[in-house]
């Protein structure tokens, strides 16, 4: 508890079994580690879904060696049939957005380290934390049951929208039990994140240690913790929504189905319901949930870079309050995603200015991260690479919001791939080069051993050019009409088009593959790496103040007391050119030149 | 390597600027009268969001190039007027940029939306179905007859769900499978989906609009240039998404007036 003593009680004592200790383990580490390796497992499930859609697009009648093991009606002979495409493509968003882009950086990220970083031996309440990982886990699970449920996931899209999510088996393969085990799952996976976002907002209320003031909380624990409290408002509308399309699917009622319906010359026993109102719900969730993805890589960048900079962020509060603004705005601005929607037009003008005020708190924290690059002292390494690179792409997908932002010019942009590039650079690629960053960043921390850089570097630069060659064709796909969510473009305007799809394809085989390299690196250093130090990059926060890996109470049975601003850089002091947090020693500080 | 990522990125921010410059993809010619309005807020909005774009890639390529793997010995300088200069030109000339953007942008938001059709404005239903478009046009009587949906029956051909014994209106209403009008008059599209959400896409025309089921909307526009254009629906609507088409017919008012005869001829 922030300004207690520095006595402590072992709210639990250390594992034994196996068990415990790995599996139903109370430690936020561990548990940490599992919302990564769950991220890890579904991201290669995302990789593979997305690999077999861009070889259909470029090649429709290819047939895929194998794929019909994975649904023989889907895919017979390996060649892909309409309504399993779009339900491999709902499956890819699903499991990249929720199980990926939420997971990793801020439960995996945020549960391993921001204990530490505050300096506590762990979260206030580990039960609801051990908790959190399973509930997620159970979710994970029986979103990829869909696959194996008689005519398979749903084709809805990961938006779901109503009313075809929720006519049930009438409205088109999967959308009957595949549908329904979509619903839960999500359902599942909000309790997972409620949850979790309770402790993450206890542990930084409530359990930094003493002279851990707000301020001089790292901005990765800032991160962790505004996305948390935006975490804890949006899941918590998106979890009844699910429920309430549940009901619709199984207990008759019609929430988003209204009267009059007619599915293949059958008149829907539904009335009453409002389509409309599942976007409302979903996208209050589902525009916030962009910064769930964002606002902790946009911490663990920061982090990074300052250490990789020698030098703080020229603002420290700026970049805190700008992060704070983002979140706040996030709930003004979703129905920008529904500007062609039906919904009031003058709404879209409404929903339109505060989608183009994020710009400001964005590009605020953008000139603040290159502003400081000035007159730095930068070091190169994978995980500064990662973080720079997040910075060139998150400006490249940022940007295209402009277009978006705005009624007028979404008329021909919206539902095209534009927009699937604008999401893609902003919210997937550059939320991964965070996840990216960090791992390289901090693996020594967790494992003990170091990743290696040479395949590190290599898996940057495939990655880094090969995310531009996929990406930014998208943007000229869409800015000619080429529109999205189809899954084939031969016998139209589209058709022109081929040769630019083929080139995505081919940048997106090879960019994939360079994510084994990722994958080798992380198997083979976990083992074989080199022996990581207790702080082999000279940071200055509490994690890099205890051993590699941490032991089982963080801090070794003793609270860290803390005397200075997170990142005292270049400077004098007796260690170098930086000073720990936890450093008694007394330095002339380096203070925010706002 | 940071020399090699610096010249990377600029490379990329360049290569990225020339397919734009050069025109390579863009949508097909503009065919309305609201559409040059959303053209220029289209181009603006490249020209501003291109500067920004090149820019912030070229000087963070040059600031990795210039500061990284510094001898220890030098100093760590800060960037001139700090977090207060940079913060202030976010607001001042993003925020104020953007700002503007989107002011100028309403205008042809409104010429859409805030502004009625014309009074003689053509009238045409479209309902959208899993996977097909519908027309309907109310013949010479001028009115819709109303909706039944439990008459709907592809089998019979009663896309709309008519009841053309009972109901007066719906004896002279026209079905098409192809949206046919008349050059330089404004066409009123009353929109209604029978089933799940789909959307009414015309590039040509600058006109997207999603179908809302239980909603009924419209929108309007009058096209200028005679000639055969497609329609698609862009939003996800089930296994045939890819498959659901129509085609947009512009035709001189002779034209036009020819074709609903024998179309009125053939229900």
């Amino acid at each position: 508890m922030h300004g207690s003593s520095q006595q402590i009680v072992h709210h639990h004592a250390p594992p034994t079994g196996f068990i415990r200790k790995y599996v139903f383990s109370l430690d936020h580490k561990v548990i940490g580690e599992q919302y990564y390796a769950l991220a890890l497992v579904a991201v290669y499930i995302g990789l593979v879904l997305s690999w077999i859609m861009r070889i259909h697009l470029a090649w429709p009648n290819a047939a895929i060696p194998g794929l019909q093991f994975l649904s023989k009606t889907g895919a017979p002979g390996g060649l892909l049939t309409p309504e399993y495409y779009l339900q491999l493509m709902t499956m890819h968003g699903t499991i990249m957005v929720f199980f990926v882009l939420t997971t990793a950086p801020f439960a995996g990220f945020g549960n391993y380290f921001l204990p530490i970083q505050v300096g506590a031996e762990d979260m206030p309440f580990p039960h609801i934390n051990m908790m959190s990982f399973w509930v997620t886990f159970v979710a994970f699970c029986v979103a990829v049951a869909a696959f194996f449920v008689p005519q398979g996931p749903p084709l809805s899209g990961w938006t779901a929208y109503a009313p075809l999510s929720a006519l049930g088996a009438v409205a088109g393969p999967g959308q009957g039990t595949g549908q329904v085990l979509w619903a839960v799952s999500i359902g599942i996976f909000c309790i997972g994140q409620l949850l979790g976002s309770l402790n993450f907002i206890s542990t930084t209320l409530d359990m930094r240690c003493k002279g851990m003031s707000l301020m001089r909380l790292p901005i990765t624990v800032w991160a962790w913790f505004i996305t948390s409290c935006i975490g804890l408002t949006a899941f918590a509308v998106l979890m009844p929504a699910c429920i309430l399309l549940i009901l619709d699917h199984i207990a008759g009622t019609s929430f988003f189905i209204p009267s009059g319906l007619v599915v293949n010359d059958q008149l829907q026993p539904h009335a009453g319901g409002s389509t409309l109102l599942w976007q409302h719900l979903f996208w209050f969730f589902g525009h916030p949930e962009v910064y769930i993805a964002i606002v902790p890589a946009m911490g663990v960048v920061s982090h990074v870079l300052i250490t990789s900079m020698r030098r703080p962020l020229l603002s420290h509060r700026v970049i805190i309050y700008s992060m704070i603004a983002i979140g706040f705005l996030s709930y003004m601005v979703y129905g920008h995603h529904m500007f062609l929607s039906g919904m009031n037009p003058f709404s879209s003008i409404a929903f339109s200015f505060p989608t183009l005020a994020i710009t400001v708190p964005a590009t605020i924290i953008v000139l603040i991260w290159i502003g400081s690059l000035y007159g730095s002292k930068l070091r190169i390494n994978t995980a500064s690479l990662f973080a720079l690179g997040f910075i060139s792409m998150f400006v490249s997908g940022g940007i295209s919001g402009f277009f978006l932002a705005q009624p007028s010019i979404d008329i021909m942009l919206h539902a095209t791939y534009f927009v699937v590039g604008h999401f893609h650079l902003v919210m997937a690629v550059a939320a991964l080069f965070g996840i990216f960053a960090g791992t390289y960043f901090w693996f020594g921390k967790v494992t003990g051993r170091m990743m290696n850089e040479t395949l590190g570097k290599i898996h940057f630069w495939v990655t880094f050019v090969g995310a531009y060659c996929i990406f930014m064709p998208f943007h000229y796909l869409g800015m000619a009409g080429n529109v999205r969510r189809y899954q084939a473009f031969v016998d139209d305007f589209m058709g022109p088009l081929m040769p630019v799809h083929k080139f995505i394809t081919i940048a997106a085989l090879i960019t994939g593959a360079a994510q084994l390299v990722f994958l080798y690196n992380l198997i083979h250093s976990r083992f074989w790496g080199k022996p990581a130090p207790q702080n082999p990059w000279e940071g200055t926060s509490l994690e890099w103040t205890i051993p590699s890996p941490p032991p089982f109470d963080n801090f070794g049975g003793k609270i860290p007391v803390v005397y200075h601003d997170p990142y005292q850089y270049g400077i004098e002091a007796s260690t170098g050119d930086f000073v720990m947090q936890d450093s008694p020693e007394s330095i002339n500080s380096v203070r925010d030149e706002s | 390597m940071a020399k090699l990522f610096a010249v990377t990125i600029i490379v990329i921010a360049i290569a990225s600027a020339i397919p734009i410059v050069m025109h390579i993809w863009e949508p097909p010619a503009d065919i309305s009268v609201h559409g040059k309005m959303i053209d220029e807020q289209m181009s603006e909005t490249m020209v501003e969001a291109g500067i920004c774009f090149l820019v912030a890639q070229l000087v963070l390529g040059f600031f990795i190039w210039r500061y990284s793997n510094r001898p220890k010995t030098e100093k760590i300088k800060s960037f001139p007027g700090g977090a207060r200069g940079l913060v202030a030109a976010a607001v001042v000339v993003v925020g104020l940029e953007v700002m503007a953007l989107g002011a100028f942008g309403t205008r042809a938001w409104a010429a859409i939306y805030f502004t009625p059709p014309s009074p003689n404005a053509l009238p045409v239903q479209v309902q959208a179905g899993q996977f097909a478009f519908y027309f309907r046009y109310p013949g010479p009587d001028g009115k819709f007859g109303p909706l039944h949906p439990e008459l709907i029956n592809e089998g019979t051909e009663n896309f709309f769900g008519l009841d053309t014994t009972h109901d007066a209106d719906s004896k002279d209403d026209i079905v098409t499978a192809e949206l046919a009008v008349p050059v330089n008059r404004d066409i009123h599209l009353l929109m209604h989906s029978k089933d799940v959400g789909h959307s009414f896409f015309v590039r040509e025309l600058r006109i997207q609009q999603d179908f809302v089921p239980g909603l009924d909307l419209s929108v309007h526009f009058t096209p200028t240039k005679i000639g055969r254009y497609e329609i698609l629906c862009t939003q996800l609507c089930g296994l045939g998404h890819y498959n659901m088409k129509a085609y947009l017919e512009v035709m001189s008012q002779d034209d036009f007036d020819k074709w609903l005869e024998q179309q009125a001829a053939l229900q």
